[in-house]
């Protein structure tokens, strides 16, 4: 994944070009699917995700269960529905957190004084001493493992990134002759940060959001697959992938599926991210 | 050079001392008392000052905290709250072990990104050159442990060629301490090697547009000497400084790796201490492993300038 560059003036036009890069199409199926399936979990899944069923436990795909039976009985794709459900709410809550704080800091820092940019980047070169998986483990130490801590752990840890590229799209905003006719004709400085500097580099900051986003999924994961995230009345994938290993000798399967919706969900937002960069800035296409 | 060399030094133990800080007010937010968890819920008032005294839990927290970075210094790290073992050697032992798994895991991660990378580049227009990009990118999406997980199911359950887990030291039985090593080096390096030749890719085709190779393609060497002699030296300087963050991410990725392959690393040492709550063994893997981070980047910083000879002249 290429580093954002700095726009020189206003976000591209796109409204002539009608091409889509291959990367943003399928990343627009792949993120489609994982957000319609967690919203359709909300009104209707093929079972109660937490029923058992003694009966039929660890069944292998069927017309009666799509995607199979776990050791409970519980089936699969009800589980998968609504671990997309925990993906997508952890990805937009741990996004969002990222996003509220870094963004007005990066501003902060690129329209502030010098000594205040200083002090945004050396704080976010603090914070990115400490990744959002240990992040979360310390959290987990004094709160114990939670959606919540794990949410949290990972929007504290991806506050610089959104900072340091906010910062740098709003510096060169910042240079623009449209800034400069604005701050001669009296415009405040809040006042440029809203109209001006924040519509400008709108469009970085959402290719930023669809890498952090695949970042989330992943952390949260790992997260959940140590036992340290979602608690286990609520069907995650890394719970889900965690539950499996015991029965890799006997079932597979079990952890087939919820790896691929990992890995699927990921490649989506990551391609996503690609797609969105590809269209904001196509030069940067034949690089990657 | 050397100023540059100095001023990340002092950034890098400007950021330690402050993690310190952090790290530490971080474990004295706790809500509980060490020695109440230690002694459990039944145990005297009495008992438990006595325990607080001991772990010197009563002293002020300035104090605590100067002792703290002594033991840290000094390697005295103290004792565990819950085992009452010497935190110190247990943690370098565990050290050792996780240190081994991710060496491991970035030889696998360069022995493979370094060649598919350069080949991909060269060949980026040809369809096998972008089967190969989109195979990466597919593997840039797999954590590690799901990688670990599909690993054992294919070489330890289906033919049965490694074990499925466990750690055996090199010096008790190399045979398999390797054999043991392989599926969790692998599974650590091949995710971060997809990442790593997405960027040996990206930095080689920059390289091959550069009017230097063109020079030298007009000289007479062949496009593979040319890229050989004048291409990978400049390549190599993004390449480094990839590989230097992915070796930090690697140090705290390996914990969720070493649940998965049962290994006794840091990273076992340390969600076993969340489990158990023993806080002190917390604070110093979790300081280990920040330093460790913040250690990676200093060195990769200073490679960065050694071998980009532009930042050396613009030193001076």
């Amino acid at each position: 994944m290429s580093d954002l560059t700095a726009p020189g003036g206003p976000a591209p036009d796109l409204a002539g070009d009608r091409s889509y890069p291959g990367t943003l199409l399928v990343g627009c199926a792949l993120t489609g699917v994982v957000v319609l399936l967690a919203l359709v979990s909300f009104v209707w899944t093929p079972y109660d995700p937490g029923l058992i069923d003694g009966l039929h436990r660890l069944q292998g795909p069927s017309g009666e269960h799509l995607l199979g039976t776990d050791k409970f009985g519980r089936d699969e794709l009800s589980r998968i529905m609504v671990g997309a459900r925990t993906t997508v709410f952890v990805g937009v809550v741990a996004v969002g957190l990222s996003v509220l704080v870094g963004v007005p800091l990066g501003i902060l820092g690129a329209m502030g004084p010098r000594w205040l940019g200083e002090l945004v980047g050396r704080l976010g070169d603090l914070v990115l001493a400490f990744p959002a998986l240990l992040l979360a483990i310390m959290l987990s130490a004094v709160y114990g493992g939670s959606t919540l801590t794990a949410m949290i752990a990972i929007g504290i840890a991806g506050i610089p990134t959104f900072a340091r590229v906010t910062r740098s799209g709003a510096l060169g905003v910042l240079r623009s002759d449209y800034v400069l006719a604005a701050r001669s004709c009296g415009l405040s400085a809040p006042a440029i940060a809203v109209r001006h500097v924040l519509p400008n580099v709108s469009s970085l900051i959402i290719v930023q959001a669809s890498v952090a986003f695949a970042m989330a999924i992943l952390a949260e994961a790992a997260l959940s697959f140590l036992g340290l995230g979602t608690p286990p009345d609520v069907p995650s994938w890394g719970r889900m992938l965690q539950e499996s290993q015991e029965l890799l000798f006997v079932a597979p399967r079990l952890a087939w599926v919820p790896g691929a919706a990992i890995a699927l969900a990921v490649l989506g937002f990551n391609l996503l991210g690609d797609g969105l960069r590809d269209r904001l800035d196509p030069r940067l296409k034949e690089r990657r | 050079m050397v100023g540059t060399v100095l001023r990340r030094l002092a950034v890098f133990v400007a950021s330690l001392a402050v993690s310190t800080v952090v790290v530490f007010a971080f474990m004295v937010l706790l809500p509980g008392d060490p020695a109440r968890v230690a002694l459990g819920t039944d145990a005297s008032d009495a008992a438990v000052d006595q325990l607080r005294h001991e772990f010197g839990l009563d002293r002020p927290l300035p104090v605590q905290y100067a002792s703290w970075i002594g033991g840290l210094l000094t390697g005295r790290l103290g004792t565990s709250y819950v085992s009452g073992a010497q935190i110190g050697p247990q943690l370098a032992d565990r050290l050792q072990v996780s240190l081994i798994l991710v060496l491991a895991s970035m030889v696998v991660a360069v022995v493979v990104a370094v060649p598919l990378g350069v080949w991909m580049a060269v060949r980026h227009r040809r369809p096998i050159g972008v089967v190969l990009s989109a195979l990466a990118q597919l593997g840039v999406a797999v954590p590690a442990f799901l990688a670990g997980i599909l690993l054992i199911t294919i070489f330890a359950v289906r033919l049965g060629w490694l074990p499925a887990n466990g750690w055996t030291p090199p010096a008790v039985d190399p045979v398999m301490f390797v054999r043991q090593l392989v599926l969790p080096a692998l599974a650590l390096g091949l995710v971060q090697g997809a990442v790593l030749t997405r960027y040996v890719r990206s930095a080689v085709l920059d390289v091959l547009r550069e009017d230097y190779l063109r020079t030298a393609r007009a000289k007479g060497l062949r496009p593979a000497q040319a890229l050989w002699r004048h291409g990978l030296r400049n390549a190599a300087v993004p390449v480094v400084t990839v590989l230097g963050l992915q070796l930090a991410t690697t140090l705290v990725g390996a914990v969720v790796v070493e649940r998965v392959f049962v290994i006794p690393g840091l990273g076992s040492l340390l969600l076993d201490a969340v489990g158990n709550r023993d806080l002190l063994v917390v604070q110093d893997v979790v300081m280990v492993l920040v330093a460790a981070v913040l250690l990676v980047n200093l060195l990769v910083d200073v490679l960065y300038v050694v071998l980009d000879p532009r930042l050396r002249l613009g030193d001076a």
